[in-house]
């Protein structure tokens, strides 16, 4: 329990100093938001003291009043889930944001695990088999490592998408036929957000595989040479098992990785999902970026951040399951 | 967002040769001669080259554009004659040609220019962001290890928290709010490095850690040398191998790094006011922004691309190179297929059959001659 | 003597291929007799391990045998079955499975990482009792694995134990009841205590010992330490540079040895029992596998080297009716065989 209590606070001081810079960085930089908005609102008539007071109250901001006082009320309002109001769309920010999360996690989330689980397994396989074809999928998966997640996104559209000029295979805009589907529980629905999710989760498995597949390798390369496999094999045990006694070890600094692994990943989501249009929460913080929507992309980057943080922390959870002598120590 | 995050980390404490006598002297040797480093060292240069020598060779300004004498223009629609409507043309990019190797873009400006252009930015940025990031990694990383205690624990703590933090919405952020970002090399250059030092910090702590317990670290300490001594002529040389490769490691990553936000629109274009510079992501943006992939005009977005790709996997080569010069058991003990095959052995299992390869020895005469 | 269970015939391992091949091993002969120990002794790099390890297949890439034969002679094997011998470099993966363990288990250096350090000890005993022994059922493995860890001086509780959560001593007990469980013919001890400390090293090879005693396996003892054999063995080989270079009764090489490097080895160590000689040990160090020197590898190091020592290497010969062998020109019959080489032999 120890070492998970010190990555839990570690993932705490990384909440609390996020959340502080995410508080502080519009406030401190020159040429703050409010002014942005109060020039936005003259270009539709001069903006009085009164409306330039509507506009901090709407962004949340009170420049009237310290620093540490505005700080204490940042914190209030996080508290309360109230990350703001979205000028561009005038809403809670909050209730944006969750609306985008499952488009995205639904996407991270099944083409991370098929990343993982398949670039994890070639990696074992590339390990313990050599030659032939074998020694062509490093370099390949090299290469596939360095194609940038949006580049391969236009290639994937140019190929297979609708809006390519190839093969038109698969939808390539939007999470759903926006035109014809109604969003909700109906099967139309269904296969058209799985229609629409092939391409944006073909993008992130063969753009995030190299990587899995390489960390494997290596490992399984070191962990072979361990004497436990090969007394394993001196043992007679069945091949299969000779090679569950070695990727059960490699996989243990793979899991420990797996935050770097985590942002790299989400990092690519979100440029994925520009290319798309598609409606997660990567695309609205691009958006909301374009629309200079200050308190919306804000409140995106603390969501990403705790969401990627709870995910780091469920990664050490999974490494304690995995690895005895932390359980022990711990 | 390019990079693999785990290829540093099964770096073995500096174990000084292998355990097996038989490497020796070959081992020095046979970092330049891999293949991969050669490749990646090949690719490098290529990039180099045409950073250094692209003003030159470039046969048009990036921003130039010729509307009349380049490009194809098309009528609008419901336009021009027959209509009430003033003839209202819109120009097509061309696809390669003499005149333009590359073709052009919608701007009608030249593809080629654009891109010698942008690899000296984008190489310059990543450049400068590595060595940035690698700097302030040196900085963190050493002094945890070697002083430890407290300023380890505080120290550590900082890179665990900006490794925890996800990339690149805090770049984004960063970039969105720092004012005129774009506009200037070392702002960028300095954001993306303040994003990607972390993970090369917590290697050298490691690597650092390890050699402080060293016998000759421990005698210099004795002998009463200060710890900044110590760290500069005890720790640090034999930190290099690491450093560079968490080095090129980290280039990989701001390249990667310079060219998303840049293809976010974050760090500045060449029209806007104070320009910007190009780079593979600013021509990226504009092809994606400007429907290159609907209209069909690859030659437009397909060489920013490819360049990235290629001088990441370059880079990624070069990396496994001293991945395996610093961890030899990388090297697969050193028998390539080509070299199995020549000898007729068939690597299938690579463990718990040692092949047996009866053939016409010479030993016995080698050795009994002498 | 008893008969052979594993016979190993001029056997010759590379490390490499083609030009770059090192010769770690070249032109082995060994014979383990049933249930008697054989001590294989030598300095590091000298091939010992590298011998044991190809015999069974076991040597890892860039590792090659490239000469040889290595005979097991299954168990109840009589005078007319004698052409079932298995010859295991000749064996493909599935003869190699059912001959590994049941027959020939393995015991190295450090259990600490022989042992799977995140799968339970009694999940690794499972592993190896469900691929051999199918048809026990998993209370039937369990049992057994407990009764092992007991054979071997142990708790049975200790099973649901992790490697890191053992001492060293209780590590390597596991590991020798782990080589067991099948009941084999000839268990291959690679410096099994080297990495204890001198009382553990002593309480896990009288309980080998003990073992060896009730069980009647045959050991393959890998050392480097002589001293340590001449309790142990049975009958001893000493290798050199990849060549055997003595092979004789434990007690005759202890009390004569007849070739200048093992007298060197045991003058090297001070000796548990008998006279204190004064320690000497050889000078230089072992020589490069990649530049041996010319003639017989151990001239450079040797005090009674001679011209022909240079040019030739001495291959190994019987010495007459003593049933030893030794590979040095001192013993051609030509020249005068120093003193210390002379002794009688018991």
């Amino acid at each position: 329990m120890r070492a998970l209590l010190r990555r839990l606070s570690v993932y705490l001081v990384a909440a609390f100093v996020a959340l502080t810079f995410s508080f502080l960085l519009p406030r401190v930089v020159p040429g703050n938001p409010v002014a942005g908005a109060v020039a936005r609102a003259s270009q539709s008539g001069a903006c009085n003291a009164q409306c330039v007071r509507a506009v901090e109250e709407q962004l949340g901001f009170d420049v009237h009043t310290s620093l540490l006082s505005q700080y204490v009320q940042y914190w209030g309002h996080l508290a309360h889930g109230d990350l703001g109001h979205s000028w561009s769309e005038n809403a809670p920010v909050l209730s944006l944001i969750l609306s985008y999360v499952p488009w995205t996690l639904g996407l991270l989330g099944v083409a991370t695990l098929m990343s993982f689980l398949a670039g994890t397994a070639i990696g074992v396989l590339l390990a313990w088999r050599r030659g032939s074809w074998v020694e062509w999928v490093m370099p390949a998966a090299t290469f596939f490592q360095a194609i940038p997640y949006f580049f391969l996104a236009l290639v994937l559209v140019l190929v297979f998408g609708q809006t390519g000029t190839m093969l038109r295979w698969f939808p390539s805009l939007y999470g759903y036929d926006v035109y014809s589907d109604t969003p909700g529980l109906n099967l139309p629905f269904l296969f058209s957000v799985i229609g629409h999710a092939m391409l944006p989760a073909a993008t992130v498995v063969l753009a995030s595989m190299g990587g899995f597949i390489t960390a494997m390798r290596n490992q399984m390369v070191t962990t072979m040479d361990e004497d436990f496999v090969l007394v394993a094999a001196a043992k007679g045990l069945p091949t299969a098992r000779v090679v569950w006694y070695a990727a059960r070890n490699a996989l243990l600094p793979v899991v420990s990785n797996f935050s770097i692994a985590i942002s790299l990943v989400v990092a690519g989501q979100i440029l994925v999902e520009i290319v798309f249009n598609y409606p997660g929460i990567g695309f609205h913080l691009y958006d909301a970026l374009g629309k200079l929507d200050y308190t919306l992309v804000q409140g995106i980057f603390v969501v990403i951040t705790l969401v990627v943080l709870a995910a780091n922390l469920l990664a050490d959870v999974v490494y304690v399951l995995i690895d005895p002598r932390v359980r022990q120590a711990a | 967002m390019t990079v693999d995050g785990t290829t540093l980390t099964q770096i073995p404490p500096l174990a000084g040769a292998g355990a097996e006598p038989i490497a020796g002297k070959a081992r020095l040797l046979r970092l330049p001669r891999s293949p991969k480093v050669v490749a990646g060292l090949g690719v490098l240069a290529l990039f180099g080259l045409g950073a250094l020598i692209g003003g030159w060779i470039a046969p048009y300004s990036p921003n130039a554009t010729d509307e009349a004498g380049w490009v194809q223009h098309v009528l609008v629609t419901g336009t021009g004659p027959g209509t009430n409507l003033a003839a209202n043309y819109y120009p097509l990019p061309l696809p390669p040609s003499p005149a333009h190797w590359l073709g052009t873009t919608v701007f009608a400006q030249d593809v080629w220019s654009q891109l010698l252009a942008s690899t000296q930015a984008t190489l310059f940025v990543g450049l400068l962001a590595a060595a940035i990031a690698t700097a302030l990694s040196i900085l963190v990383g050493v002094s945890a290890g070697y002083l430890g205690g407290a300023a380890d624990e505080g120290l550590s703590l900082l890179a665990n928290v900006f490794l925890a933090i996800p990339g690149l919405p805090l770049l984004i952020v960063l970039a969105d709010y720092v004012p005129s970002a774009g506009s200037s090399i070392l702002l960028v250059a300095l954001i993306i490095a303040v994003t990607a030092w972390a993970y090369s910090a917590r290697v050298l702590r490691a690597q650092t850690l390890s050699l402080r317990n060293r016998d000759f670290v421990e005698a210099a300490r004795v002998t009463g040398e200060g710890p900044v001594r110590i760290i500069l002529v005890e720790v640090l040389p034999n930190l290099i191998p690491i450093v560079a490769a968490s080095f090129l490691f980290t280039t990989l990553y701001a390249i990667g790094a310079y060219v998303a936000i840049a293809f976010l629109g974050l760090a500045g274009s060449p029209s806007s006011s104070p320009p910007g510079l190009w780079n593979w992501g600013e021509m990226l943006r504009q092809g994606f922004a400007n429907n290159a992939v609907r209209g069909g005009w690859w030659w437009w977005w397909a060489p920013p691309g490819i360049c990235i790709a290629l001088l990441g996997t370059g880079l990624a080569l070069l990396n496994f190179g001293i991945d395996e010069f610093v961890n030899p058991r990388l090297r697969l003990a050193g028998i390539t297929a080509r070299t199995a095959r020549k000898a007729g052995v068939r690597l299938r299992a690579s463990l718990g059959a040692t092949p047996v390869l009866r053939r016409a020895r010479k030993t016995s005469e080698r050795a009994g001659a002498g | 003597m008893s008969e052979p269970v594993l016979e190993v015939r001029g056997l010759s391992v590379d490390y490499g291929y083609g030009d770059d091949a090192v010769h770690a091993v070249v032109d082995c002969d060994l014979t383990l007799r049933r249930g008697q120990v054989l001590g294989l002794a030598g300095e590091s790099g000298s091939g010992k391990t590298t011998t044991a390890m190809a015999a069974i297949r076991l040597l890892r890439s860039p590792g090659v045998i490239t000469a040889g034969q290595v005979l097991f002679h299954p168990r109840l094997a009589s005078a007319q079955s004698r052409a079932r011998a298995v010859d295991v470099l000749e064996a493909d993966e599935e003869e190699l499975r059912s001959l590994r363990w049941s027959e020939i288990s393995v015991v190295l250096q450090s259990a600490l990482n022989a042992l799977h350090p995140v799968i339970s000890i009694r999940a690794q005993f499972d592993d190896l009792l469900e691929a051999h022994r199918p048809s026990l059922s998993p209370g039937q493995r369990l049992e057994r694995a407990a009764e092992l860890l007991e054979m071997v001086g142990m708790s049975g509780d200790r099973l649901g134990c992790y490697p890191h959560q053992l001492s060293g001593g209780m590590r390597q007990r596991v590991m020798i009841a782990m080589a067991l469980a099948l009941e084999p013919q000839v268990m291959i001890l690679d410096e099994p205590t080297t990495a204890l400390d001198v009382v553990t090293q002593r309480e896990i090879l009288e309980e080998l010992m003990g073992l060896r005693d009730r069980l009647g396996f045959a050991a393959l003892f890998i050392t480097h330490d002589l001293s340590l054999l001449v309790e142990l063995a049975d009958e001893i080989a000493v290798m050199y540079a990849g060549r055997l270079v003595e092979r004789a009764p434990a007690a005759s090489l202890f009390r004569a040895p007849r070739l200048p490097y093992t007298y060197g080895l045991l003058h090297c160590f001070p000796p548990m029992h008998g006279d204190r000689s004064s320690m000497e040990g050889i000078p230089g160090s072992p020589p490069n596998l990649r530049e041996l020197p010319s003639g017989c590898s151990f001239h450079p190091r040797c005090a009674w080297a001679m011209p022909i020592c240079r040019q030739k290497t001495p291959r190994l010969r019987d010495l007459n009716g003593s049933g030893r062998a030794v590979a040095c020109w001192l013993h051609s019959g030509e020249v005068a065989i120093p003193a210390e080489l002379a002794r009688a032999d018991l």
